[in-house]
Formats: C-alpha cells, sequence, structure tokens
C-alpha cells in the first residue's frame, strides 16, 4: 500500500520491542464481540492510483461545468475567474499540510496571512475588526445573531425577506433549540424591498435586524435608516454579504452602521466546487471583539523584541472556556481564507474596483437585453452583477429546459422557496466577469424559445 | 545497545545544546539569514494603484447601483504576479507542515495527505459546478457523495449518515440537534449531557450551544469512565452522553458496550466523538458498540488536509433511531439509478422529521473527492492497515520513552493510536511547554501539550500509520534528548526554541493589548470580566 512506510520487517521488530506477540495483542482491549476479524465484507480491496483517477474521470464527465456554457447561477455562490497563481499557493505543502497554528513560531507563515485576512476583510466590510474565518456564509450568520443575543441581552431577531433563504433556514434550524425568536417573512417579487417591514418590527426586544446587501433577489438599498432605527431602540444591525465583489462597487455595510458584518468569501479565490468548502467571513465593530466566535490572530512580539503573530483572545474559545465559549467551532476556513487573500492580494484595490465595474457593467447589460425577451420583466431597479426575472411561467421548469439546451441559465425562486406560488416565476439571474457578450445571447434566445412553447418540458 | 532504541540513532547532542549561532556570524544588511527570509506585511509592501489581475475594460453603461456608489478608498494593497507569488512563498516557509516533517500532534491525525487527493478534487467536474445546478446536471458529483456515504455507513456499522455538516464540530451539533429532536419526538424534554472531563473542548461547547447542560462523567485511576459512577447518574433528565472512544488518553474504553446499554435502558442517546476513529478503522465498528451518532473527520483519519486551520468536514453516521431525524438537503438514488437531491421541498414528504438545516449547500464536496480518493486507494484491506500500523508506531512510542517520561497509563495496558505522558519526572521549574519548544529546535512539530486536561502537563503523541520506523526512532532519540534536558534543568531549553523563525511569542501581550488589523492600534474592548473572575 503506497501511503504505508512499515514493512513487515519494521512490524515484527517493532512489536519485538513492544513485548507483543502480535498486532491483536494491542486491540485487547477491544471487547472480542467488536473485534472484526478480516477486511469488512462488501467492501472493495485497495486500488491503484490510475484505477482511482480514472474512477473520478469518469464522474467528473458527468456534470456541465461552468466555465463549459453559458452560466448565469448566483444566490450564494459566484463563478468568478481565479488567477492560476492562487491555486499554486494554496497547493504548497506549507499551507496545505499545515496544522492549525497553536505553535506560533513555526506557523508564521499561516499566522501572518491570517493577520493580513483579517485586516483585509475588516476593510472591505468597512468594520474595526474580523476573525480568521468562519465554515461558511450561512453559519456565519448564525453566529452572528447568536453574537448580537449575547450583546444585547435580548432573544428576537428580525429577518429581512431578502435574506436567503438557505440562512434564514440554517437560523431557523439553530432558533429552534435555542429559544431565540426569528422574525421571519417571504420576499415579494418587486424592487421593493421590505425595509418598512423591518423598520416597524424593530423594539426594545429586538436583539438584531439581518438584512443581506445585496439581497437575494440582488436589491440593494441603503442600510443607514435601518442602523438608525436599531440603535435608537438598543438593537444591532447585521449585514450579510454574500458577494463581496460588490463592494468593490457600492457602499460597505460597516460605512452605514452595521454592527457586525458577515458573509460568504466564496467569490475569491475558492471556486464554485458544489458548495463547499467556502470561507466564512466575520467582522463587527472592535467593542464587540470579547462575544466573537472562532479564531483570531493577533499580534505581538517575540523573545527578542522582534514582530510576530499568533491566535489570541482564545479565551472566548472551546477549547479553553469549553460550555461557556463564544461558539462551539474548532476547525475553520483556513486554506480558503488562504486562497481569499492572495486573490484579494493579486486584485487590489484597484482590481478589485475594476473587477466590480465590468460585474456590473456586463450586468446591465444582460438586464437590457433580457428585458427584451418577450414574456420576461426585470424586477430590479438597483443590482450590482445579480437581478431577478419574473417570466410568464414557472422558473424551476425553465431553468431544467434551458439545461437540456446546455445552458445554466440562474436560480429558480421555485426551487429555492417551494411552495409559494407568488414567487414560482422569479428567476435570480447572476453575471460575472465569465460571461461573455455570446454567453447572454445564447441564453436570451434560448429563454425566448422555451417561453414560447405551450408547454415547458 | 540500547533496546528501547533498536536502531541505535541519536542526535548530535553538542550542536543541539549550543544557544546562539557561532559568534562570527555578521548581522546581515537585510536582517535576513540566507534562506530563512523575512516578509512585510503586504499594507507595508502593496499599493492602492498596484494589481496583479488584467481585466477586460468594463462596458460603458449607465449604472444601476442606486445610488450607492462607493466613494471612499477600501484601503486594499495591491501586488503584481510575481510579488504576490514572492510574498506568500516566503511566508509558507515560515510554517512547519507534515510534508516537511514528523507531527505528531495527539488527537489530530496529522498523516500524511495524498496528493492523488488533490488532483482528483480539481477535476472540472467537481470544482466547477454549482450547487443550485439542476440534480440532472451534477449526476457525478452526486454519485460521490452517494459512494462516500456508503463506505462511512458500512466502515462504522451505522443505519446512515448525515453529509452536510462542515467540521468536527459542526458534525457534533447535528449529532445533538438530533438526539434533541428525537427526544423532542417522543415529547420528552431531557436537558442534561454527560462528558467526561477528558473530552475535546467541542463536547461541552456543543451541548451548550444546542441549549443542553453539561455535567462531567467521572474517570476511573486507570483513565477509563467509571462505569458505576455513570450509572448513578443516569436518569430522566439525561438526553445522552458524549464520549470519545478511543478516548484522549489512548486508551479504548472496554466497557463501551455496557456503557451503551445504560445510557439506553435509561432513555438516553449515546454520541460518539469519532477524532480518534482512526485507531480502529476497519477493525471496528462503533454500530457494534450502541454508538447513535459518530462525526467523522475526514480531515484527520481520511487524510484531507488541514489546510492551517481547516477546511474540514464532519459527516454524521447515525443509528436506525436518530436517522429519521437526520438534516436537510441529503442525496439519493431515485427510480432507474438517479442521483436526487432532497431539498426542502421534497423532505416535508419523505422525511418529515428531518431537524431543518445545518448549511447553505450540500456540505464539503471539496472534502468528499479527497476522502473517497482516499479510502478506494486503500480500500477496506488497507484501512485494516492503517489502524494496525498506527496503533503499533504509538506503542513503539509509549514503550520506547516510558523509562525518561512519566507515562501515567502505561501499567494498564497497550495504548491505541496515541500515547499519553506527563511532565512529572522533569526538573523543579520545567514543564511540558519546555519540552515543547525544545523539539522544534530538533527539528519537530511539538506533540499535543496540556491535553487531556487530566493529566499534569499532558504530552500526547500520535505518530499515525504514515511515519516510517526510521523517522520513529529518530523522534524517539531527540524527544529522549529533551527530555533528559529537562531532567537535568539545561537552562537552555527555558529560552527555546532558539532556531526558528521567531523566539517564544508574548502571548499574554497579544491577548492583554489586542492588535487584530494593521496599522497596529491597540483596540478599546472592554475587560474580560468573566475570564477576570476565574
Amino acid at each position: 500500500m503506497r501511503y504505508l512506510p512499515l514493512t513487515q520487517n519494521d512490524r515484527d521488530a517493532m512489536l519485538g520491542v513492544i513485548g507483543a506477540k502480535s498486532i491483536d495483542d494491542l486491540f485487547v482491549d477491544v471487547p472480542g464481540e467488536a473485534r472484526l476479524a478480516g477486511p469488512i465484507a462488501g467492501l472493495p480491496m485497495h486500488a491503484s492510483e490510475m484505477a482511482v483517477e480514472r474512477h473520478f474521470a469518469a464522474l467528473s464527465a458527468q456534470n456541465m461545468t461552468a466555465s463549459a456554457h453559458p452560466f448565469f447561477l448566483g444566490a450564494g455562490a459566484y463563478k468568478h475567474h481565479v488567477p492560476a497563481s492562487v491555486d499554486h499557493i494554496i497547493q504548497r505543502g506549507e499551507f496545505l499540510t499545515a496544522y492549525t497554528p497553536y505553535q506560533p513560531e513555526i506557523a508564521q507563515g499561516t499566522l501572518q496571512m491570517l493577520f493580513e485576512f483579517q485586516t483585509q476583510v475588516a476593510r472591505l466590510f468597512g468594520c474595526d475588526v474580523a476573525n480568521a474565518s468562519m465554515y461558511d456564509g450561512s453559519t456565519a450568520c448564525w453566529e452572528a445573531i447568536s453574537m448580537a443575543g449575547r450583546i444585547t441581552k435580548r432573544s428576537k431577531a428580525v429577518l429581512s425577506s431578502g435574506l436567503h433563504p438557505h440562512y434564514v433556514n440554517v437560523a431557523r434550524t439553530m432558533a429552534k433549540y435555542t429559544g431565540d425568536a426569528l422574525d421571519i417573512a417571504a420576499p415579494v417579487l418587486s424592487a421593493e424591498t421590505d425595509s418598512a417591514r423591518l423598520l416597524a418590527a424593530i423594539d426594545v426586544e429586538t436583539s438584531a435586524v439581518v438584512v443581506q446587501y445585496p439581497d437575494i433577489l440582488g436589491r440593494i438599498e441603503d442600510l443607514s435608516a435601518i442602523a438608525a432605527k436599531a440603535h435608537e431602540h438598543g438593537a444591532l444591525l447585521i449585514a450579510v454579504v454574500t458577494e463581496p465583489v460588490a463592494l468593490g462597487a457600492i457602499k460597505a455595510p460597516g460605512d452605514m452602521g452595521a454592527d457586525i458584518v458577515v458573509g460568504e468569501g466564496q467569490s475569491l479565490g475558492v471556486g464554485l466546487q458544489f458548495g463547499g468548502p467556502y470561507v466564512g467571513l466575520f467582522a463587527c465593530k472592535s467593542k464587540f471583539v470579547r462575544q466573537m466566535p472562532g479564531r483570531l490572530c493577533g499580534e505581538t512580539v517575540d523573545a527578542d523584541g522582534t514582530r510576530g503573530f499568533v491566535l489570541t483572545l482564545s479565551t472566548r474559545e472551546q477549547h479553553i472556556r469549553r460550555e461557556k465559549a463564544t461558539s462551539n467551532i474548532c476547525t475553520n476556513s483556513g486554506l480558503c481564507a488562504l486562497a481569499f487573500s492572495v486573490h484579494m492580494t493579486l486584485l487590489g484595490e484597484k482590481g478589485l474596483r475594476n473587477l466590480a465595474a465590468l460585474n456590473h457593467g456586463l450586468a446591465v447589460q444582460a438586464a437590457a437585453r433580457l428585458a427584451k425577451v418577450p414574456g420576461v420583466e426585470v424586477i430590479n431597479h438597483a443590482f450590482f452583477n445579480e437581478f431577478t426575472l419574473k417570466l410568464s411561467k414557472p422558473a424551476r421548469p425553465v431553468v431544467h429546459a434551458l439545461a437540456d439546451k446546455k445552458v445554466l441559465g440562474g436560480v429558480s425562486l421555485g426551487r429555492l422557496y417551494p411552495g409559494i406560488s407568488a414567487l414560482e416565476n422569479g428567476l435570480v439571474v447572476a453575471v460575472t466577469e465569465v460571461v461573455t457578450a455570446q454567453d447572454i445571447e445564447t441564453f436570451a434566445s434560448a429563454l425566448e424559445q422555451i417561453l414560447a412553447q405551450e408547454t415547458v418540458r | 545497545m540500547n533496546v528501547m532504541n533498536p536502531s541505535g540513532w541519536k542526535p548530535e547532542i553538542t550542536s543541539a545544546t549550543t544557544d546562539a549561532p557561532a559568534t562570527d556570524a555578521p548581522a546581515t544588511f537585510t536582517g535576513n539569514r540566507a534562506l530563512m527570509l523575512n516578509e512585510a506585511l503586504i499594507f507595508e509592501i502593496g499599493t492602492l494603484e498596484t494589481t496583479g489581475v488584467d481585466l477586460a475594460d468594463a462596458p460603458q453603461i449607465t449604472s444601476r447601483l442606486g445610488g450607492l456608489e462607493r466613494s471612499r478608498d477600501i484601503g486594499l494593497p495591491g501586488l503584481s504576479e510575481p510579488e504576490t507569488v514572492r510574498h506568500y512563498t516566503r511566508l509558507s516557509r515560515q510554517n512547519y507542515a507534515i510534508d516537511l516533517g514528523f507531527f505528531p500532534l495527539g488527537s489530530c491525525t496529522m498523516k500524511h495527505n495524498p496528493r492523488l487527493n488533490e488532483k482528483v478534487a480539481r477535476m472540472p467536474g467537481f470544482l466547477d459546478v454549482h450547487p443550485l445546478q439542476p440534480a440532472e446536471t451534477v449526476q457525478g458529483a452526486l454519485t460521490v457523495i452517494h459512494e462516500l456515504a456508503h463506505w462511512l455507513v458500512t466502515l462504522t456499522g451505522m443505519h446512515s449518515v448525515a453529509m452536510t455538516p462542515k467540521a468536527g464540530a459542526h458534525g457534533e451539533l447535528c449529532g445533538v440537534l438530533a438526539i434533541k429532536a428525537a427526544l423532542e419526538a417522543r415529547g420528552e424534554k431531557r436537558t442534561v449531557f454527560l462528558i467526561p472531563e477528558s473530552a475535546h473542548g467541542t463536547n461541552p461547547a456543543t451541548a451548550a450551544f444546542a441549549g443542553f447542560a453539561v455535567e462531567n462523567i467521572p474517570a476511573t485511576p486507570e483513565g477509563r469512565i467509571d462505569l458505576a459512577a455513570l450509572q448513578a447518574r443516569l436518569g430522566p433528565d439525561v438526553a445522552g452522553v458524549m464520549i470519545t472512544n478511543p478516548n484522549t488518553c489512548g486508551l479504548f474504553e472496554r466497557d463501551m458496550r455496557k456503557i451503551s446499554d445504560a445510557v439506553h435502558a435509561a432513555g438516553g442517546y449515546v454520541y460518539c466523538d469519532g477524532a480518534n476513529f482512526n485507531a480502529i478503522v476497519g477493525r471496528v465498528r462503533p454500530g457494534d458498540l450502541g454508538v447513535d451518532a459518530m462525526h467523522i473527520n475526514v480531515h484527520k483519519t481520511f487524510s484531507t488536509p488541514h489546510g492551517g486551520g481547516g477546511p474540514g468536514a464532519g459527516p454524521v453516521v447515525l443509528s436506525e433511531a436518530l436517522a429519521p431525524f437526520a438534516p436537510i438537503p441529503y442525496v439519493t438514488r431515485g427510480a432507474g439509478g438517479v442521483m436526487r437531491i432532497v431539498e426542502e421541498s421534497e423532505a416535508a414528504d419523505e422525511r418529515p422529521q428531518n431537524f431543518g438545516r445545518m448549511v447553505a449547500f450540500h456540505g464539503q464536496m471539496g472534502m468528499f473527492t479527497r476522502a473517497l480518493s482516499y479510502i478506494m486507494s486503500h480500500g477496506a484491506d488497507g484501512l485494516r492497515q492503517v489502524a494496525e500500523d498506527a496503533v503499533l508506531n504509538a506503542n513503539y512510542i509509549l514503550r520506547s520513552l516510558e523509562n525518561v517520561l512519566d507515562a501515567p497509563f502505561a501499567h494498564a495496558g497497550p495504548c491505541m493510536h496515541e500515547a499519553l505522558f506527563s511532565d512529572d519526572t522533569m526538573a523543579e521549574g520545567f514543564s511540558t511547554l519546555d519540552i515543547a519548544k525544545g523539539l522544534i529546535d530538533e527539528g519537530y512539530h511539538p506533540m499535543t501539550v496540556y491535553f487531556p486536561l487530566v493529566v499534569h502537563g499532558a504530552m500526547l503523541i500520535e505518530p499515525t500509520e504514515t511515519e516510517s520506523k526510521a523517522a520513529l526512532d529518530q523522534f524517539i532519540g531527540a524527544l529522549r534528548s529533551v527530555a533528559e534536558r529537562g531532567r537535568a534543568g539545561d537552562p537552555s531549553l527555558k529560552t527555546a526554541p532558539h532556531y526558528a523563525p521567531r523566539r517564544r511569542l508574548d502571548e499574554t501581550l497579544a491577548a492583554r493589548r489586542p492588535v487584530l488589523v494593521w496599522p497596529k492600534s491597540e483596540l478599546v474592548i472592554e475587560p474580560d470580566v468573566a475570564v477576570a473572575a476565574e
């Protein structure tokens, strides 16, 4: 077996040193009835590298990939071009095969990278501080709600109807068990968000208002009024960003008064990967640092006075505080944070702004083209690189019909909001820098053909 | 010849105990020392005008940003591609890693990460597909999830598996929520989880996160759960137990079946922390021990890389009793062999008791491909060999060092996949931390230190199966040397490491005056009242 260095001679010699007759002697504490005599039945035996590679290549070929087709899916995961050097750097063994940097003297590479990542995320979100990453945007969102509860000592959160329904459902799962109350509503297919509902719902029992920016339908609006009302009542504003590239073009949530800003960092460096691993971003005002979940990297000095970095404020964390910790999170998304940070470093201020302008420009062009298709209405007034179409027919079968025509044409609201008939004709369309003018044309004409048919699929 | 070190290998003591570099070494202009290269922060070397990405010009359009255009700079420095590659390459060289050397971290299973896994994970059909694509366009990806699920269920002898949890602690949460849902379905409100003091910190944190109170399960003097004490505490308020097996002292819980039976008889459930599955994979099935839920750290047992702290994945295998409550979404094989994704829309009919969604999307696909690649490479026979070699290596270390380091449970019999030592034999004023830092100078990542909490100055060593005998012999020689210096009170050990990219770092300063972002400015944060009170 190519991954096992011990030879049979080694094993025999080592058993001799241990003073055991056979390997079974070392498993003596396992009750006899639980000890398996040989390899588990019904499973294949070991396989060569070539055989395994062939198996996966065959499975890979069964999937329709984003790069090879006109591609317009978003709704919390975005297709962006990732520079080749990002993957090269995250595959360096010193990053890839390192452990969590608990021994800082021999982990400065990871630690300095995390310090840079924290600073990048804090600046992008317009916050004072950021942590060293969470699992993904959806779990970061619940952690923010939970954190707001600890800060305000209240347990009622008001969730915008523009918050990603998966994020809402993650919060619902957790709230069911923690006893938190969530004020939830489904979105309406219109240009108007539900900020009036949010403003009306905030009261002295509210821990936080949670608003996605841009929201699930791609809409964007100024959060300042919601922040002001929340603060007036002692509540916090949590902003959720699922498309960080947007912040190269539009104001940061922190600059509009958000107290905690969380997000999904997948757009930069990470790739689609069928949903994971991704990287949760988590930033907030500095006065709330002690209530943050997850790892934090901080600057310090070594015994010679040289600058260095360590994981710090760990008295918040499970390995120190156990049941009193701010979260149970341990392993986070370090390597994806590295990918995010490398991509962001390659872009820089100028590159991010250019990338955002390119995304917005292409999205505006695509919206204009799609709006000309009979049976299609663009509901958004304002948007960044994602907008919602109201089709003349239910969108879910349209998406399948588009796939039959080799077009990956967006995410149907019928899939995201099953059972809500007022939303079933909604199609969320994302347009990033990978989309070409030809892709837009192919999408528009396929959509036109499908909507003109008597029956869809 | 020393029978405990049959190869006779030993380190060059003379150089290892020399404190400073040779005195004729001149200071350098840069502060670098040949291949030891320092690197500034990107904020100190980048500019707002530099970019390493060439993009097409944005089309001329009328903005539809609704008046929300950003008006001030973000403050993100950029680097050109050559500067970027050099920056991160230099940083990488300040990291220890499995690719460089032995990583004996107990409880962490730092084994070799095969590069085949990286290759298959990057195949476009897995890397470049969106989680919300129609199921008919991702049949291969769904098949990977389904195949891995089959392996996990079969290897553990359990009923089913929840694939979506994102890491071990998230898997714990999944298991605990399934237990909570099962109790609610029975109309019972049980509020307490029993957890041994030796447990990973995530166990009590998870139970608390899910709204349970945590109580301690006492241990016997030989480092195992005290069955009688546990039985005495079981009752109608106990939701379940969270047990690590093999436990964090490196010992198999012999009474596991009796523990499970007692917990079940009292109406509770058994959660097993699967962090130590590497000791028994292919040889013991947790399902045969009465376990109701167990997470699997694929970044431990199944070799997906730790990546400097993640990402991992934490699929949770479940007993028949808990299976109906597993979270959504999940993957099944439908009519005609077509793979299906069951989400909110279908789950209401097909698994009405599901406890809900834990994450956006379908879990850690990139880790699933890697884990399945590893598992298929080993096969049922190779995985069994993994457990055997991991346990053999740990016992070899235990018996080779027990005459220089105190091994508190060594008299009780063999260990499983990790060997536990205490700092009892050290000279006055010398402790585990000094041993750990001394090992750094020897070119090793330290073992897990001060965990489990039940042993004074614990040193937990997990060699894994991917170390050769020669590598183990060299490590044994190095640790013996460092331990002897600790016993002798060698003052140079107190100031180790001497040869790492940094000397000992001031963690107290970092916590007292937190600097979490650049530029350096101390945060104004409220004092940590809770900690001060402890």
